[in-house]
This record gives structure tokens, sequence and C-alpha cells, in this order.
């Protein structure tokens, strides 16, 4: 294991001189993204729910509600790119896993520096998510360390997951397609994103339940402004986040060698 | 370098892909059947095994540049895969530079160059760029791979594509990036599956004449082909492979004296006519070979056969003389030409 750290950091280092080239779009994707949803859903449609809900959303302004979960959708969709991209074109568009693995790497390692790229885009993207978030009063400076942190988790164990299911991927078309219509759509919208979980119909609470995005909103909501949270809980939806982080990195390694050497 | 007895490889495949690969198989002779990589049934799922590489010997000594010669599908590609330890054999022995792939695959590859059959670019990348990235997949320092990379883009005559993207090269040009690709950890056994197919001969020429380069500074070549030309100009010693087996191993020159007559006579007679033509030649020739567009005659003695068929009354519509070749061997030895078999 002791050699395995510095060869998947060769594959993170060309995986980073990649996103480099797309450092534009990124940095402008980055503070764009999050800079319009606070105008538009934050304060607009904000502005409607609490005015139509003097006491606020369980008890804070919308704005309050919504900013951990944004984040941590941001983080998610990060990992959830930062991954699956890479890993089509490694294994389908221009097949440059291939090539790596006729170096000395193995497709173990392949795998982990894909993630390890990633989880520098998350932490990017993250941090300037909640610079923006902060610049539009939706959370408070000491919620930094902490927010910043559980969402990186989120992204970077779904970028696990995103890992195991992409290199199954036999063509992009039918992955892209089913991901998002069954996968990732589900989670952004009941995931207790807009409004909390209990409000859905039971029949449709368990797809929050499941979800990484609902786990990591719920800390997220506690960290920043207190929202009521069991220790037990706060405890289950981390290790269930490091579960699945741990479940998917695991397999998508096993998949990635198995892959690169039929 | 490389030493390999009875190695195989075995691709399983669903029993739907069966019914599929079957069919064309049907309707042609049982002579082209038979030539199919064998199936092997297994299991209970109904599902069969197909003998890609079907219990081959091999061995190349260090500094000796080998060819595997075979038609689409003969395994040359499965065969490369293995000896490049990045497909895991089924059967049989195999050692690479002294090792068995099986269990020390990354000391092996760390002292391999591999050109696979498809271009495997990053094409976003800069030609530098692709090669830095590559040198560093082996963690090779920069310190050491900025001067190496130097002499690559030299090698290759990339230096005024260097900071150009990828995506914009020809194939000849991206092909010769692949080959300094894959010299980037200075190897000792260079693999190269199919390095001029596509190319036009010019490019191809280009491409001969660097490796001819790298065979002097003896780095050992093994290398797959399905041109003749190249097999004889670029390979001291070679294996022909049909459906998964060896069929016939030597140099090239030796091959062709052990399987072919001197020279052969090409006689066309339109393509109706060479298998009624083909009766009345009767003993011109020690063997003559009927193709689709053509009649090979193989002979010692060529100019004077050709005399001899328009003596009795049979004008080709073109007539050529010349050597024998590999493809005559490959004919020879398969029933079939090489390329477009
Ligand atoms: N991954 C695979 N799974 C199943 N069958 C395979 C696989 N790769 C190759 N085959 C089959 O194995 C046989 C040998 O293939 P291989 O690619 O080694 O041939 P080749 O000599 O390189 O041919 P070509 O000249 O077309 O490159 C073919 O019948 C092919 O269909
Ligand atoms: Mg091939």
């Amino acid at each position: 294991m002791s050699l395995t750290a510095p060869a998947s950091f060769r594959v993170a280092e060309y995986r980073l001189r990649s996103m480099w080239k797309w450092r534009n779009s990124i940095i402008a994707f980055g503070v764009g993204n999050p800079v319009l949803y606070l105008v538009s859903i934050g304060l607009g449609v904000g502005a409607l729910v609490d005015a139509n809900s003097p006491d606020g959303v369980t008890g804070v302004p919308y704005l309050l509600f919504l900013a951990p979960a944004l984040l941590a959708t941001a983080a998610i969709q990060a990992g959830q790119d930062e991954v699956s991209f890479p890993t089509l074109a490694g294994f389908i568009w221009n097949r440059l896993f291939f090539a790596m693995r006729a170096t000395s790497l193995s497709g173990g390692q392949i795998a982990d520096g894909v993630l390890l790229a990633a989880s520098v885009r998350i932490i990017f993207t993250t941090t300037v998510y909640w610079l923006v978030l902060w610049a539009f009063g939706a959370v408070d400076l000491g919620s930094a360390l902490p927010l910043i942190g559980v969402s990186t988790l989120a992204g970077v164990c779904w970028g696990a997951v995103a890992l195991a299911l992409t290199s199954r991927a036999k063509t992009d078309s039918t992955y892209i397609s089913v991901m998002w219509r069954l996968v990732i759509m589900p989670m952004f919208l009941f995931s207790g994103t807009f409004y909390p979980l209990a409000v859905l119909p039971l029949w449709l609470q368990w797809i929050g339940w499941i979800s990484p995005l609902w786990h990591a909103t719920e800390l997220g909501r506690w960290l920043s402004y207190g929202a009521p949270l069991e220790p037990w809980q706060a405890l289950l939806s981390t290790a269930y986040l490091l579960a699945l982080g741990a479940t998917g990195l695991l397999l998508g390694r096993r998949t990635f060698e198995a892959r690169l050497t039929a | 370098m490389i030493r390999a007895r009875a190695l195989t490889k075995a691709y399983s495949r669903a029993a739907s892909a069966k019914r599929a690969e079957r069919r064309p198989s049907e309707d042609t002779s049982a002579k082209r059947a038979e030539r199919r990589p064998s199936e092997v049934s297994t299991g209970s799922d109904g599902g069969r095994t197909l003998l890609a590489v079907d219990g081959i010997d091999l061995d190349v000594a260090a500094g000796e540049s080998f060819g595997i010669l075979g038609a689409n599908g003969a395994g040359k590609s499965t065969t490369m895969r293995m000896i490049g330890a990045t497909l895991q054999r089924t059967s049989g022995e195999l050692t690479i530079l002294g090792r068995d792939p099986a269990h020390e695959g990354p000391v092996i590859r760390a002292h391999l160059g591999v050109v696979p059959q498809q271009d495997t670019l990053d094409t976003e990348l800069t030609v530098r760029e692709n090669l830095l990235t590559y040198g560093r997949y082996f963690g090779l320092p920069r310190t050491a791979l900025v001067p190496r990379i130097e002499e690559l883009l030299d090698f290759a005559q990339l230096q005024d594509k260097r900071d150009e993207k990828v995506e914009a090269l020809s194939g000849g040009m991206k092909r010769r990036l692949t080959i300094a690709r894959g010299l980037v950890n200075d190897p000792s056994l260079l693999l190269l599956d199919e390095p001029t197919t596509g190319l036009d001969p010019q490019a191809r020429h280009i491409l001969w004449d660097r490796l001819y380069q790298l065979r002097e500074t003896g780095v050992t070549l093994v290398l797959t082909t399905h041109y003749m030309d190249e097999a004889e100009q670029l390979c001291e010693r070679l294996v022909i492979m049909d459906a998964g087996r060896i069929v016939a191993e030597g140099a090239p020159a030796d091959l062709i004296r052990t399987y072919s007559s001197r020279e052969v006579v090409e006689v066309r007679f339109g393509t109706n006519r060479n298998s009624e033509v083909l009766p009345h030649l009767h003993g011109i020739g020690d063997r003559i070979e009927e193709l689709p567009d053509r009649l090979l005659v193989y002979t010692d003695t060529g100019e004077s056969d050709l005399q001899e068929i328009v003596a009795r009354g049979f004008m080709p519509v073109t007539a050529l003389v010349r050597r024998a070749s590999l493809e005559d061997v490959f004919l020879r030895l398969t029933g079939r030409s090489l390329v477009d078999g």
C-alpha cells in the first residue's frame, strides 16, 4: 500500500493538468453557478417563501435553509462531473486508461488518481461556493470549515460511487441518460434540498434516506445554523457517507483493473 | 527477453454473441470455417470460449527484431497484450524479461515500450504534454524527462508540432507520437501492434526508417503486421499466425525458400476466365494457385513459363513475373491472401 499513494499522485497530476486547460470554464462555472442560484432561487423564491411563511422554513429564513443544501449539491455535482467525464474518456472516448495501464500503473492506481484529482476540484468548487454564500449572507463566517468539510466529504464519497458506476459504462450515451434520469435527477429532487424531506409522501422519502445529498444536507444544516439533529443521526449520516465512498472506491478500483486487463 | 510455452488466451463469449458470431461462417465454405479460432463449449450457461491464442511457443532474444504476421483476427493483438502484461493468459508459461507477468506486471511494464494498435493519445493535450504525462506515469522525474522529450521529438520529427494539440496532427504524425511515447521510459523491449496500418506509403517509409534506427541502438523489437513488405523489411525472424496458432517460423528469406518457389507468375484472364484457363495450364510451374482475380504460377523459371502459357494459346489480360514474397508463403500456409482475406 505504501507504494500506491505516489503512483496515484502521478495520475492525479495528469488529471489536474487536463483540468488546468479548462480553468477559465471551471472558474466561471464555480462562481457563476452559485451567484445565479442565489439571485434567482435564494433571493427571488426565498422572498416569496418568506413572505408566505413568516416563521421561515423550519424556523429559519429560506436562504439559510437552502444554503447548506446548495453547497452539498454543488460538491456532489462536481464529484460526478470530474469523475464521470474523465472515466468515460479513459475507457471509451480516447481509451487513455489503456495506455496508462500499459505503463507501470495498475488499474486501482488509475482509479485512485482520478478520484484524487476530482477531490481537488471539489474542494475548489465548495470553497468558492461557500464564499458566495457568505457574501449573500446565507452562512456565517464560523461555518466555513465545517460546511466546506462536510460538503467536500459528500462530493468525494459520491465521486467514488460515480467511479464504480462509470467504469461499468459500455456506451457513453446510455450511461449519461440512465445516470441522469435514474440517479442524479431523483437525488437532486428528493433529498430535501428545496423543502424539508418530511413534506414528501412517505413512499418518496426513502430516496432521501439513501441519498448522500440528504445526509450531507442534514449535517450541513446542523453545522450551519444548528438545525436540530441528534448526535447519533450526525454519526450515522457521516458513517453512511464514508461507507458509500469506501464501497464505491473498492468496487471502482476492481472494475478499473478488470476492464483494463480484459 | 520473451519465452512462451503453450501460451493460450480464451475469451468467453455470451450465448447471444456466439450466435451472431456463427452466422457468417454458415454460408461460406468449410475451408473458411475451419480457419476461425476454435470455439470450445463451456459450462452450464451455454456460453462458449474462443481460443484467440491457442497454445503458441515463442522465443525472442535480446536485440532481435521479431515479427508476428497474420490476418485480421489471427490473435496478434491478444498475443501482444499478454506479452505487454496487460492481459492475463488463460494457460501456458510466459516469461518476459525473466519475470512472470502474472506476478510482476508493474516491474515488467516499467521496462516495456508499448505501441497499441489504436492510438490512445490525449487529444486535448499538446504533443509535448502527451510525452511528459506518459513519462510521469512511469514515475520518471521531470528533470530527466525534459531532455528525453527533446530527443524523442527529434526522433519522431515532431519538433515543429511540439506545442500543437494532438487533435491537429495527421494520422502518420499521431502514430509517430505514439511510438515516441512508447520510448519515453527507454525500454529494452518495444512492442508495436500494427505500427503502420492505415498510413500512406510515404508515412510508412518514414516510420520504417525510425524503427530501423531503433534496431541499430539495440532495442528489441516485437511487431505485428499484416503487410508482408513490412515484415520483410523490419523483421529478422517472424512467425506466421493463423486462427490463434503459429503455422510457420523463421527468417523471411528462409520461409520464402521453404514454402515457395523462387519466382511467381501472376496472370489475369478476366474474372470468369481464370478458372476456365486453369485446367489447360497443367504441367507449367511447380504449383498453381487460383485467386478470385488471378492465377499464381509458382516456378523457378518465370519468364519461360509465361511464354509457355502464351504458346498454349492463352493470352493473359495482364501478366507479371516477380520474386516470391511472404505473401506467397502466407497463401500457401493458410490458403488465403494476407490483406483483405
Ligand atoms: N476482448 C475480447 N473479447 C472477446 N473476444 C475477443 C477480444 N479481443 C479479441 N477477441 C477475439 O479474439 C480473436 C483474436 O483477436 P485479435 O485482436 O488478437 O486479432 P488480431 O490478429 O490482432 O487482428 P487484427 O489484425 O484485426 O488486429 C478475434 O476472433 C477476436 O474477435
Ligand atoms: Mg490486432
